[in-house]
């Protein structure tokens, strides 16, 4: 409580109550008046996270701010919200790329403006949910209602092939969820009538149950991180999907599959997490060897960053399943700093994209001609996605290798290859994109980006900067609970 | 002080009956407007759930030497199934106005109809369920034969009338070995002897294989569903939502009563049974409607995939299970009948909404009513924030209760397929342009008991917890009892 306010629950329902709002503008006659209320609200809910970052105390590892109501009484359901150091920063950032995806959207989206808005506030709060939630059907509730802004804002406004698409996205991650409800409602059963997640962490379970419940997991958070080979959705979905769909995809969407697996999978069933990490491990070589190479061969920008996408969350389950502390924290680094870059590198093609119309690298060549400013960006930002030293994507990288050398020699040594297949299939996008000669007179007629853009760019620059040169502020926040959820995976819950 | 005993539990049942004789009187005064008809029926529901409300106590009340039962779960079932009558005939008004069909009959046979509903509900003898059923049916094949000009209404009536009277028969069948077996028609009485033991055991099954057959024919699953696309189809809309919503709600009662009240010694046999049937129901279900094009029978094979999901909390047991199927059949009415009635408010005079087509570019014409249809779909769809996702939540939480994990994943499995036919609707109101540019009329009774109806399905999706309870509640305080 923060001058007598719920934090997380301001956090959740004050974007949703604005996305309403925003809604309620009405159509496309009031379009100015949804983009006004739709950049407050994205700001103010911006700005009602900051006490968690302000107030947070880093010394524990406990849950703080937490909101406990009853719910549904019958099935000692709560309305129960609390962060760690682990959920957090992924709340703020979150909020953060709600406003960046509302400015990034001010100008180029223009039917069903409102409807468009508010779809990206109600995701933003209910994506605040599911980070908070520490109730297990609260959670799947956050979780499930996530779907429904996505699906509208892929097939509304994305490209040619959208429908396909967002049904293949929707669909694939149902499929997944279905799943997890069962084995929640078993974990229900078993613990003798609780849906708390921490109760959940406490449960003995036998081991053929923990590899079932590990497996309904597994479904349910492989599909959203995305890991091989359940990823095929991803690049239908960022390819269709409007730039703001794509960043808040890449930045959010795939943070909270990852999440997933440290909030339930890990301590819920550790024993069946060590039992399988062999394979979660394996899976992940293969997305950051295989996917890395596909990107190599993408003649589609987007689908580019989309597999680079994959082949970098490949690192982040790495990360997790080599239950170590650098890996872990490693991995949680790589979550935010892949939030950034990625984010990044998707607003950069928008950019290209609102002025060509095209996302095919073959269209380009020369911009550096007529964009040095955004080029410069641009710049940055696929240094950073390959992992250049100073940027945030190298911490995290870095240390997962760390960790991954402790454990096994020749785990590091594949998973060091992407530093070599990112940078190869990054800067030869870029190479092919921005230098060489003007190829064509659309090339010729492009502009520059407007003070909009510039002032996005620089935003996102600063961020991914900043957490490459000093990261020792974000560490901080996650000590305490990552040691903890180490601590907690290392004891058997098998029963006595 | 015998007579009022007797005559108090069955109090709604009775007004409502003398309030249909002097509406089919008072009807035949009235020349042209039936609005006056109309609003006297809807004064009835509201006379008959004042005095369910006014006589309930708390306890079983026996009536008619145990013929008739009057307790928590009837009364709350009945007070539901005014609701659902009420609403029916909202929704219809106007598209029955436009079409001619709306004639004094139609509202004196919706009455008879919902008084074979109430009798159901309450019975606790074969014959009482039996009569109530009859009532229920006959009402119901007149009222899809209403439409007399109409060949495929005609048609669907036919076959309504000859596969209900099929059902029937095996149902009297069925009963009839009980009685040869038990020597008795009370429900009461045929579970005492059950559980004393019975000497002829061939007959009891044979008896119970007969009695579960009829059942699953008019609770519509799979193998015995062939009638429900066609009816649903065929039948003028109004009709489709009356038979597709209320009385399932009398099903359920009808089941529970039949199954868990009589045959509770037996259910070891009948668990198994519907096991194959609500697999059979949700396969065959949910890979059909996929198929089609038509909503309506889009909308009949859903029907036949909630039953069988519904089915699934009835092998649960206890009253757990209990309580979330009858949980599952109130939600499922709630939704079918916002369904249905969308399909009416877009209709017009000469105009049938009932392709998918017709819902193509929806969001462009009514964003309201594309907002609702979402909501309602989403519900049926079983994705929360909406009150479909506690239906399917409470239902899998009680078989995973009672040890059938595996029946959970295959429901699950099926229920994403079955997210894929709803969501397809929202894929034709929000992402496809429209076809037709008329103009949707919508008047105010029903726009507003609409959006009352779409974010009622939001709202209890919220905040679940009361209409969960009441239903826990209602099957604890009825059927342990005794």
């Amino acid at each position: 409580m923060i001058f007598g306010l719920p934090v997380i629950s301001v956090a959740i329902w004050l974007p949703i109550l604005f996305g309403i709002l925003v809604l309620a503008t009405g159509d496309d006659k009031n379009a100015p008046l949804a983009r006004l209320l739709a950049l407050g609200g994205s700001v103010l809910g911006f700005a009602v996270t900051l006490p968690l970052y302000t107030e947070f105390n880093t010394s524990t590892s406990s849950m703080q701010f937490v909101e406990l109501h009853d719910w549904i009484s019958r099935f000692n359901i709560h309305y129960y919200l609390g962060v760690d150091g682990i959920s957090m920063l992924f709340i703020l950032l979150n909020s953060f790329f709600t406003v960046i995806v509302v400015i990034a959207g001010w100008r180029v989206i223009e039917k069903r403006v409102s409807q468009y808005m508010a779809a990206f506030l109600v995701m933003s709060g209910i994506v605040n949910g599911v980070f908070a939630a520490l109730d297990a059907i609260l959670f799947y509730v956050f979780w499930e209602a996530m779907l429904i802004p996505m699906f509208i804002i892929i097939g509304v406004w994305g490209g040619p092939n959208r429908i396909y698409a967002t049904m293949k996205f929707f669909l694939y991650t149902l499929l997944g969820s279905l799943l997890m409800l069962v084995a929640l409602i078993y974990l229900y059963n078993i613990t003798g009538g609780s849906f708390s997640i921490l109760d959940f962490h406490k449960v003995a379970i036998p081991m053929t149950a923990q590899i079932l419940i590990f497996i309904a997991f597994f479904f349910a958070f492989a599909v959203k991180v995305p890991m091989f080979p359940v990823h095929t959705w991803l690049p239908d979905a960022h390819v269709e999907a409007p730039t703001g769909g794509s960043v808040v995809l890449a930045a959010i969407m795939l943070k909270v599959g990852a999440y997933g697996f440290l909030r339930f999978s890990m301590p819920i069933t550790p024993d069946a997490s060590h039992k399988l990490a062999g394979v979660m491990i394996a899976l992940s070589l293969i997305a950051i060897v295989y996917i890395g190479l596909v990107a190599l061969m993408q003649s589609d920008m987007k689908k580019l960053v989309a597999y680079s996408s994959i082949s970098h969350m490949g690192f982040v389950t790495l990360g997790l399943f080599i239950f170590n502390a650098y890996g872990m924290e490693g991995a949680l680094l790589q979550m935010l700093s892949h939030g950034f870059v990625a984010g990044a590198l998707f607003l950069c093609i928008g950019v290209l994209y609102d002025r060509m119309h095209s996302r095919k690298i073959a269209d380009y060549g020369g911009v550096v001609n007529r964009m040095p400013v955004f080029a410069a960006f641009f710049m940055l930002f696929a240094m950073a996605n390959s992992g250049l030293p100073g940027t945030s994507a190298f911490v995290g990288e870095f240390m997962v290798l760390m960790g991954a050398i402790k454990v096994n020699f020749w785990y590091a040594f594949a998973a060091a290859s992407t530093l070599i297949f990112g940078a190869a299939y990054t800067l030869w996008m870029y190479k092919r994109v921005i230098f060489g000669k003007v190829v064509n007179h659309h090339v010729e007629e492009l502009t520059d980006i407007n003070a909009r853009e510039i002032l996005i760019m620089a935003i996102l620059a600063v961020f991914v900067l900043g957490m490459g040169i000093y990261p020792l502020p974000v560490g901080e926040i996650l000590h305490a609970s990552v040691n903890d959820l180490l601590v907690h995976v290392a004891q058997s819950k098998l029963p006595l | 002080m015998n007579l009022m005993a007797n005559l108090l539990p069955a109090a709604a049942e009775i007004f409502l009956l003398v309030m249909v004789c002097f509406i089919l009187i008072f009807d035949l005064l009235l020349k042209k407007s039936k609005i006056y008809t109309y609003l006297l029926v809807q004064f009835t529901l509201l006379g008959c759930s004042l005095i369910t409300v006014g006589t309930h106590e708390r306890g079983v009340f026996y009536a008619f030497n145990g013929m008739f039962v009057d307790d928590l779960l009837s009364d709350v079932l009945k007070m539901l199934s005014y609701l659902g009558m009420s609403m029916v005939l909202v929704y219809s008004r106007q598209y029955l106005l436009l079409r001619g069909l709306f004639t004094g009959e139609f509202l004196v046979l919706a009455l008879f109809a919902l008084l074979g509903m109430n009798v159901m509900i309450s019975a606790n003898h074969f014959l009482t369920l039996y009569l109530g059923l009859e009532l229920l049916s006959l009402s119901l094949y007149a009222m899809v034969a209403l439409q007399r000009d109409s060949a495929i209404a005609t048609e669907a009536a036919m076959k309504y009338f000859v596969l209900g009277a099929l059902a029937s028969g095996l149902l009297l069948y069925g009963m009839s070995m009980l009685y040869g077996a038990t020597g008795s028609l009370e429900l009461g009485a045929i579970s005492n002897a059950i559980h004393q033991g019975v000497q002829n055991k061939a007959l009891l099954a044979f008896g119970l294989v007969f009695i579960v057959s009829g059942l699953a024919f008019k609770l519509g699953v799979v193998p015995f569903h062939m009638w429900v696309p066609d009816v649903y189809h065929g039948a003028p809309t109004a009709m489709t939502l009356l038979i597709g919503s209320v009385p399932k709600l009398a099903a359920f009662a009808f089941v529970v009563r039949i199954l868990v009240e009589g045959l509770q010694g037996l259910s070891n046999d009948w668990t198994g049974m519907l096991i194959v049937l609500a697999i059979a129901s949700m396969a065959l279900g949910n890979l059909s409607a996929i198929a089609q094009t038509n909503i309506k029978r889009m909308f009949a094979y859903s029907t036949i995939t909630h039953m069988g999901f519904m089915l699934l909390g009835l092998i649960s047991g206890g009253i757990e299970g209990y309580g979330s199927a009858m949980f599952y059949t109130v939600v499922y009415m709630i939704m079918s009948l916002g369904g249905f009635g969308m399909i009416m408010m877009l209709s017009r005079a000469g105009f049938e909404a009932d392709t998918l087509n017709d819902f193509k570019g929806l969001n462009q014409r009514s964003p309201w009513l594309a907002f609702m249809m979402m909501l309602l779909m989403l519900s049926m769809a079983g994705i929360p924030p909406t009150v479909g996702f506690y239906a399917k939540f409470s239902v899998l939480n009680a078989i995973v209760q009672a040890g059938y994990t595996w029946l959970a994943v295959i429901a699950v499995l099926f229920s994403l397929i079955g997210a894929f036919y709803y969501l397809r609707i929202i894929k034709l109101m929000y992402f496809d342009a429209p076809e037709s540019h008329v103009p949707i009329v919508v008047e105010s009774d029903t726009g507003l008991l609409m959006t009352i109806n779409g974010l009622g399905v939001l709202f209890l999706g919220l905040m679940p917890g009361t209409l969960m309870s009441i239903c826990a509640v209602s099957v604890r305080q009825s059927l342990l009892l005794h």
